[in-house]
């Protein structure tokens, strides 16, 4: 198995880093000191909001995604323009100035509009993540049901089913296992990118490590963890992604 | 009964795929009650013909009526035609992600509202009517082609239609497998069922089709009775068509 060899690998390396005392300073989340100890907790503490701001950002990414690709299949130019628009405008803004946008932007637009609302580092991540996945998401949706043979559709149509009943009986249905493996992907995407949230004050764990690092000053140790922290993350991940290939794989076949 | 004698009326249609003419001022008028029969060389127009009476393909001039309604954009007028007519493909285009049973529910719980022990009851009925009620639990990949296009058209009557289109129906099947659909449709046919059909076996034809229509490049070039078609044909290029389709 990769994923074993992988972490074997990665706990090998940490601990012979631990051995020579004098590069590695491992003392400060060395599990066996009470100050190392709180340290990791505290470093540890940031996967909850890591995970669940990507979970929200890619469920969030999968339901905009499908709301843009919809219109850009239809036969009519001006429903198809506007997806192609939203596409190729989202796919070409970089993450962080986006998140700028939203999290500095947004709230003075809305305000213009009478809309007084705030928004927290946590919502203001999830809605830049959420709209820049969903440009990819769109185009997956596109791919999956396009590889749809045209006659299915037809004869949904013959049967007297409706846009949405032919979408959701006949269509989606089987388009979901092109549709999904790659959706995962992009959820390892999602779980990388939301490093980025730490920027605007979003206490996950690349914010937790940038915060241990001002105050225990040994950036070296603290940044490998985190990478270590991600390492696993995105390994868990794409162990579920194989296996779900797989299982669609399977299904395709029985 | 809408009121109108005629199931289809076709008057001056014309049909262009980009700058190609795919159908030229056809004019055709199908009674109910009818079974015709179409042929034609391959690239003659005779599935653009028949998928612009379902609307899967939008006429560009012409009327098309069908049952007393126009053929439009209006997306309610199409609805009401499509309900009227049973589509057979000539690749079935049965839904493989659901069983024989519920490809045969789908559109009488969906679109007509019927509840499941209902659709159910009148899925088997017609299951046995297509001589495959064992196989009502099967994905359509279980398969023969031959029981394939047989739930195929169980399907459409599932939904009750009074006419009936088939696009070369047998043509995706291996030879021992057309029989076994086109008894079906003879049985159909002899029952009344108002149908226009798609193909190019001409012994079908000869026993099922009141009327015989030949086309070529977009046009209808002869419209006749099998006997009158078949020993009398007016066009040359009908007759070559004929030559060469029979000697198989
Ligand atoms: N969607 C389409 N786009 C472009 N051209 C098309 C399209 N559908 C059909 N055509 C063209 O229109 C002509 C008529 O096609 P059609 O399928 O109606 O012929 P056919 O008589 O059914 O032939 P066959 O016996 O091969 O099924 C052909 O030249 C075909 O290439
Ligand atoms: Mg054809």
């Amino acid at each position: 198995m990769r994923l074993k060899t992988l972490i074997l690998l990665s706990l090998t390396l940490f601990i012979a880093g631990c051995g020579q005392l004098n590069v590695w300073g491992w003392y400060v989340i060395d599990p066996r000191t009470p100050a190392g100890w709180i340290n990791i907790k505290f470093l540890l503490g940031g996967f909850g909001s890591t995970i669940l701001l990507s979970l929200i950002a890619v469920s969030l990414s999968m339901v905009l995604g499908l709301i843009v690709a919809l219109p850009g299949m239809s036969s009519r130019r001006w429903l198809r323009i506007p997806s192609r628009v939203y596409i190729e405008l989202v796919r070409a803004v970089p993450l962080l100035p986006m998140l700028f946008w939203v999290f500095y932007g947004l709230p003075v637009v809305l305000k213009s509009m009478g809309i007084n609302i705030s928004i927290d580092p946590f919502w203001g991540a999830i809605i830049a993540l959420a709209v820049s996945d969903s440009a990819f998401t769109a185009e997956i949706y596109r791919a999956g049901i396009q590889s749809i043979p045209k006659g299915q559709v037809e004869a949904g149509q013959t049967i007297g089913l409706t846009y949405a009943q032919n979408m959701r009986y006949v269509i989606l249905p089987q388009a979901i296992r092109r549709i999904l493996p790659p959706l995962a992907n992009q959820f390892i995407y999602i779980v990388k990118m939301s490093a980025f949230a730490s920027v605007i004050g979003m206490q996950e764990l690349t914010r937790r490590a940038n915060e241990l690092v001002v105050t225990e000053y040994r950036p070296l140790e603290i940044y490998t963890l985190l990478i270590v922290e991600y390492l696993l993350l995105v390994l868990i991940i794409s162990a579920f992604v194989r296996w779900l290939e797989r299982r669609m794989g399977a299904d395709e076949r029985g | 009964m809408q009121g109108s004698a005629n199931a289809i009326e076709i008057s001056c249609v014309g049909k262009w795929f980009g700058d190609y003419q795919a159908l030229k001022d056809i004019t055709l008028t199908v009674p109910f009650g009818e079974r015709l029969v179409i042929c034609g060389p391959s690239g003659s127009g005779k599935s653009t013909l028949v998928r612009c009476i379902d609307r899967l393909e939008a006429h560009d001039t012409g009327r098309i009526v069908v049952d007393g309604i126009e053929l439009t954009n209006d997306a309610a007028s199409i609805a009401q035609v499509r309900s009227e007519i049973g589509m057979v493909f000539q690749q079935f285009n049965l839904f493989p992600h659901l069983t024989v049973l519920e490809n045969l529910t789908l559109g009488p719980i969906k679109a007509r509202g019927l509840s499941r022990p209902e659709a159910e009851a009148r899925a088997m009925h017609y299951l046995e009517r297509v001589h495959i009620p064992e196989q009502a639990d099967k994905k359509p990949g279980q398969l023969s082609g031959g029981q394939q296009q047989r739930v195929a058209i169980a399907r459409c009557l599932c939904l009750e239609p009074k006419l009936m289109l088939f696009d070369e129906p047998t043509s995706a099947l291996d030879p021992e497998m057309i029989a076994e659909v086109l008894d079906v449709i003879l049985d159909l046919a002899v029952e009344g069922m108002t149908m226009v059909v798609v193909t190019h076996e001409m012994g079908f034809a000869r026993k099922a089709a009141d009327r015989m229509v030949f086309m070529d490049k977009g046009e209808i070039l002869e419209s006749a009775p099998p006997e009158e078609f078949f020993t009398a044909p007016k066009t040359a290029r009908c007759r070559k068509f004929l030559n060469q389709i029979l000697q198989h």
